[in-house]
């Protein structure tokens, strides 16, 4: 399917990270790679502790450095890796060349912040964890997770609406 | 090798691999690392509407849902395979005022008085689940993006917005945590 320039405009819209391969990723094979990564991932998430809830409420009461230290160190680590490919222009996998988003400030960075904060807090998950809380058993997590696609769905509707 | 995977890991070596996640995507294809835009793929795939948000080619964005479904897949294989043999430990200061609230069960890393099947159709199924499932999903739309996009991709690129945005995820947790959730367990217990 060819994208016109106006879907590609609304797919960059209200969104930090879109995506661009020149490149064809070629179907299903193309893409079980993401769900190799995905996988590491969701093992980290889960070893990390931070799919927790207890961990999520140490934090915000500032009880605990736990959930500081994994952040910052990932913060500081994702820094100097996005340094080092701008530095020396490392290319992907394909040869292309990385590209990077600039994501230009809004008032929707603040309202839709403090929103999420609120329900970080509540679920004790933001989006990734909310995943491998469901792989690892909390079957009442896929609740979270339709409600959580449900409010999506709402801003979508609401967003021309809204303050931005 | 197998055996130190399940031994507890020290925060400094979860954030390292958290942040080479960063790199990895990258490399793997030029995607950037961010969860929260899942759902609003999902929307577009799966909710026929005409809203204009929505309108936009999602199969450029399919990675995402694999790279989601595969952190469902690593949930599973790292909670029945690769957990502590030991109990999990939480700040003795979190632990005495969460059983004031009434929460008795520490010993997973959900609480299971709230976390719980039972709880789906009851007031605090509602406020949990619902309610708070719903805030994740419009608050991280609304802002653009989530703890991955702009905490660790956004934060990483040196990028004003995600600081912002980073800044309000914790001021709104802050509240959550400290007012709104004491609040709600006081009225529920």
């Amino acid at each position: 399917m060819k994208e016109t320039e106006s879907s590609k405009a609304i797919r960059h819209q209200g969104t930090i990270c879109t995506n661009e391969s020149e490149k064809k990723e070629i179907g299903l094979a193309g893409n079980l790679k993401y769900l190799v990564a995905g996988i590491v991932f969701g093992i980290i998430l889960v070893k990390a502790e931070i799919i927790s809830w207890f961990r999520i409420q140490e934090m915000f009461r500032l009880q605990s450095f736990f959930m500081y230290g994994v952040i910052g160190t990932a913060v500081v680590t994702g820094i100097i890796s996005i340094w080092t490919i701008k530095r020396y222009n490392i290319k992907t996998w394909y040869g292309e060349r990385i590209v990077f988003d600039k994501k230009p400030y809004n008032k929707g960075q603040i309202y839709g912040g403090l929103i999420f904060g609120i329900g970080w807090a509540i679920t004790g998950a933001c989006p990734g964890p909310l995943f491998a809380q469901i792989g690892s058993g909390y079957v009442v997590a896929v609740i979270t997770l339709l409600s959580a696609i449900a409010g999506t769905w709402v801003y979508g509707y609401l967003s021309h609406k809204l303050p931005q | 090798m197998f055996e130190l995977i399940k031994q507890p890991w020290h925060w400094a070596v979860s954030g390292i691999l958290i942040g080479l996640t960063v790199p990895t995507l990258l490399i793997l294809g030029n995607k950037k690392f961010g969860i929260s835009s899942s759902f609003r793929h999902v929307c577009a795939a799966c909710i026929p509407s005409r809203i204009p948000f929505f309108q936009y080619n999602w199969r450029k964005e399919i990675w995402n849902l694999f790279f989601v479904t595969g952190i469902l897949v690593g949930g599973f294989i790292a909670a029945n395979f690769l957990s502590n043999p030991a109990q999990f430990v939480i700040a003795e200061s979190t632990k005495s005022a969460l059983s004031e609230l009434g929460i008795r069960d520490f010993s997973n890393i959900l609480p299971k008085d709230i976390f719980n099947s039972a709880n789906i159709f009851t007031f605090k199924g509602l406020f949990f689940f619902i309610v708070g499932g719903f805030l994740v999903g419009f608050g991280t739309r609304y802002a653009g993006g989530c703890t991955s996009g702009h905490s660790i991709t956004g934060l990483s690129n040196l990028q004003f917005s995600s600081l912002v945005a980073t800044i309000c995820f914790m001021i709104g947790g802050f509240i959550s945590a400290n007012i709104i959730l004491p609040f709600i367990l006081h009225i529920l217990n």
